[in-house]
């Protein structure tokens, strides 16, 4: 078992992938003699050539749907964009072509793209580069949505992602590069569907994707040491399609359910997995489910406000204890 | 022809702008500001050459992200400009924008975008209100070379085009998106051809000489003034850092650094002024003096001291106040 950092996971996953078929290529902007702009595709320009790992220029949409035009015949692009802000420029062709060929083709056609790009967050880098669209991209039928919170999840499901015939929408997330975890050392793909019990526990649950349930985790430790409180924590690596059936699992077990998203509640992961619990398992619940998530503002840049629009650990300590009455 | 006057504030404006954006970067390095920032040495003939030209605060100006200099130049207070870096409630967009978000509508700054390209439709769309309004303010759009390859600068030109608006897009060539050196990015390398193309005189100038650099600005003020529609004026140059503060400029080789820096555009003006017996070294000297105690004892000593803004108002600015459509208070 190695400790790798995300983005050496993710490098890891290219290069077998890249070695394993030569129609697999990697495009993006400075991916290539820069080696990526958080390092993911780091020496593979110097290994595979400028034919396979490609520099492109700053043309979202276009490169993007180049990449989907070669995927119809049989190459397999992962596509990085630098910032999932920049995605908005390319969704265009994500949603209008990568989505819908199979369905309008009747079957005919499918685009095996993989775009991976970072979201969320980071620090103080202001309202145009702190988008969290993952919203955006799990409510578009023909995509699929998936986002690591591990350098394990980040190497396992890039393999699935550029083996499986669907297009597929990699959400990172910039403050988790440099994270390290244990990674096998044989190769494996993570599936693509589902989620994971990231902490068992009985109390309530908390669900988190991608870097929430990093704060959830930390939640759950604290709530644990300081107040005998043991949260189950759902990873839903999987945003698209939810694992409806995860969900209704933990809610079953727990009857206490709180989402934690980095994103703003409207029209948001918390939303969905509220409305599923609704479906599922309305009649398990013990409290109203709760959602922790930001303020409903463009990113301010100044670092108060910036922590203060989005939650944290400590928001998802305040939120358990007051759904438990304890607060 | 620009007097001797006219050329000793301009390098006294250079210098500033200089020792200016290295205040910044110090302020960077100390953490004392966040964020991406973006530094404008080297390329300083660019916006001053062009805004002589021009009309700072009353022609409209837009730009991405290396934009404090710009905003500067249209009138903006550089100590409201610092304090926005430090991300204070006195900065020009109260701390809630950052580096590359400065904003001063008063002086017709209509901001600092950090999407590549995202300016050119802006641009162009200011100019298209100048020309319903039937004023002879002109939209003034700076970016950068890579930027020549969104969309948004195709689709923008050929509007300005058909429509003849009042709109000068200005292309700071300084060879790099990032990392990526224009031969790797971009078909074309003259800039100026792919405005051409859209029926857009073009012109292609000498971005280290601010002198060439306001010559070359003055036609094309002139020509989209007269009403005769866009001009694209490209200025060849050079930024002296990297990219942003994370960018080492590992993928630049010594020697073509080494080649610009010969070729500054302050050292070309200074020189130029000495050698004419208009000037000596000693004023220079003390001029650089004043200046750098002047950005540290005032603007940074303006930014530091300056509060923050207020958590209770993180929902503020997010939509108009009291706008009177919309609980239809107006009836
Ligand atoms: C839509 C979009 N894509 C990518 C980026 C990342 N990015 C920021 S600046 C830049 C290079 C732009 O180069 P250029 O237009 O030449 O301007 P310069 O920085 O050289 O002044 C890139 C790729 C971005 N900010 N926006
Ligand atoms: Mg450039």
């Amino acid at each position: 078992m190695a400790n790798l950092m995300y983005w050496e996971a993710i490098r890891r996953a290219h290069d077998e992938e890249m070695a394993n078929d030569p129609l697999v290529i990697a495009m993006g902007e400075d991916i290539g003699v820069v080696g990526g702009t958080y390092k993911a595709t780091q020496g593979l320009y110097e290994k595979y050539g400028p034919e396979r790992v490609m520099d492109t220029p700053i043309s979202e949409n276009s490169y993007t749907g180049l990449g989907i035009g070669a995927s119809f015949i049989g190459v397999r692009p992962i596509i990085e964009i630098m910032s999932v802000n920049f995605a908005w420029l390319a969704l265009d062709q994500i949603f209008n072509s990568a989505a819908k060929v199979r369905y309008m083709s009747g079957g005919q056609l499918t685009a095996p793209v993989v775009i991976r790009s970072p979201g969320g967050t980071a620090h103080q880098l202001g309202a145009q580069h702190s988008a969290r669209m993952e919203k955006v991209f799990m409510g578009i039928a023909g995509l699929r949505v998936v986002t690591p919170s591990s350098p394990k999840q980040a190497y396992g499901l890039l393999k699935s992602a550029v083996r499986c015939n669907d297009p597929v929408f990699i959400n990172e997330h910039e403050l988790m590069y440099n994270l390290k975890g244990e990674v096998p050392d044989e190769e494996f793909f993570h599936p693509l569907e589902g989620s994971d019990v990231a902490r068992e526990g009985s109390d309530i649950t908390l669900f988190g994707y991608n870097i929430s349930v990093r704060w959830s985790l930390q939640a759950a430790d604290i709530l644990s040491k300081q107040h005998g409180i043991e949260c189950e924590v759902i990873d839903l690596y999987s945003l698209s399609p939810l694992d409806r059936e995860g969900i209704k699992r933990s809610v079953s077990k727990t009857h206490k359910a709180i989402i934690v998203e980095e994103a703003e509640a409207m029209v948001g992961v918390g939303s969905e997995v509220m409305a599923i619990i609704n479906e599922e398992c309305f009649f398990e619940l013990d409290a109203p489910p709760v959602r922790v998530s930001a303020a409903h503002v463009p990113i301010p840049f100044n670092h108060k406000l910036e922590q203060a629009a989005v939650p944290d650990a400590k928001d998802v300590v305040n939120a358990v204890l007051a759904t438990l009455g304890k607060s | 022809m620009l007097s001797t006057d006219d050329k000793k504030r301009l390098l006294q404006e250079m210098l500033f702008a200089r020792r200016f954006e290295e205040a910044c970067y110090q302020g960077a390095q100390e953490r004392k500001i966040g964020g991406f920032v973006h530094l404008y040495p080297g390329q300083e003939a660019c916006a001053h050459g062009v805004f002589k030209a021009a009309r700072p605060g009353r022609d409209y100006a837009i730009t991405g992200y290396r934009d404090h200099i710009h905003a500067i130049l249209c009138g903006a207070d550089p100590k409201e400009v610092m304090a926005e870096l430090f991300g204070k409630e006195t900065g020009s967009s109260k701390g809630r924008g950052g580096s590359m978000h400065i904003f001063d509508v008063e002086h017709r700054f209509m901001g600092g975008y950090s999407l590549v390209g995202g300016p050119f439709p802006l641009a162009t769309g200011i100019a298209k209100g100048i020309q319903l309004k039937g004023d002879d303010d002109i939209s003034i759009c700076f970016l950068g070379d890579a930027s020549n390859n969104q969309g948004t600068f195709h689709e923008s030109l050929n509007m300005a085009s058909i429509w003849k608006l009042p709109v000068l897009y200005i292309c700071e060539n300084n060879l790099y998106g990032i990392g990526t050196r224009i031969d790797r990015s971009t078909s074309e390398l003259d800039q100026y051809k792919r405005a051409a193309v859209y029926n857009i005189p073009s012109a292609q100038a000498d971005g280290q000489d601010v002198e060439t650099v306001y010559e070359a600005a003055k036609i094309a003020v002139d020509h989209v003034r007269s009403g005769k529609g866009p001009y694209f004026l490209e200025l060849m140059t050079y930024r002296y850092r990297g990219h942003s503060m994370s960018d080492s400029n590992a993928y630049r080789d010594d020697k073509e650094e080494a080649e610009w820096a010969k070729r500054d555009p302050i050292k070309i003006l200074r020189d130029r002024l000495i050698e004419a017996g208009d000037y000596s070294m000693n004023e220079y000297k003390a001029l650089d003096k004043k200046l750098i105690a002047e950005i540290d004892d005032d603007i940074v000593k303006f930014a530091e001291e300056s509060p923050e803004p207020d958590v209770a108002d993180l929902e503020k600015y997010v939509l108009a106040d009291n706008d009177p459509y919309v609980r239809g208070s107006m009836n």
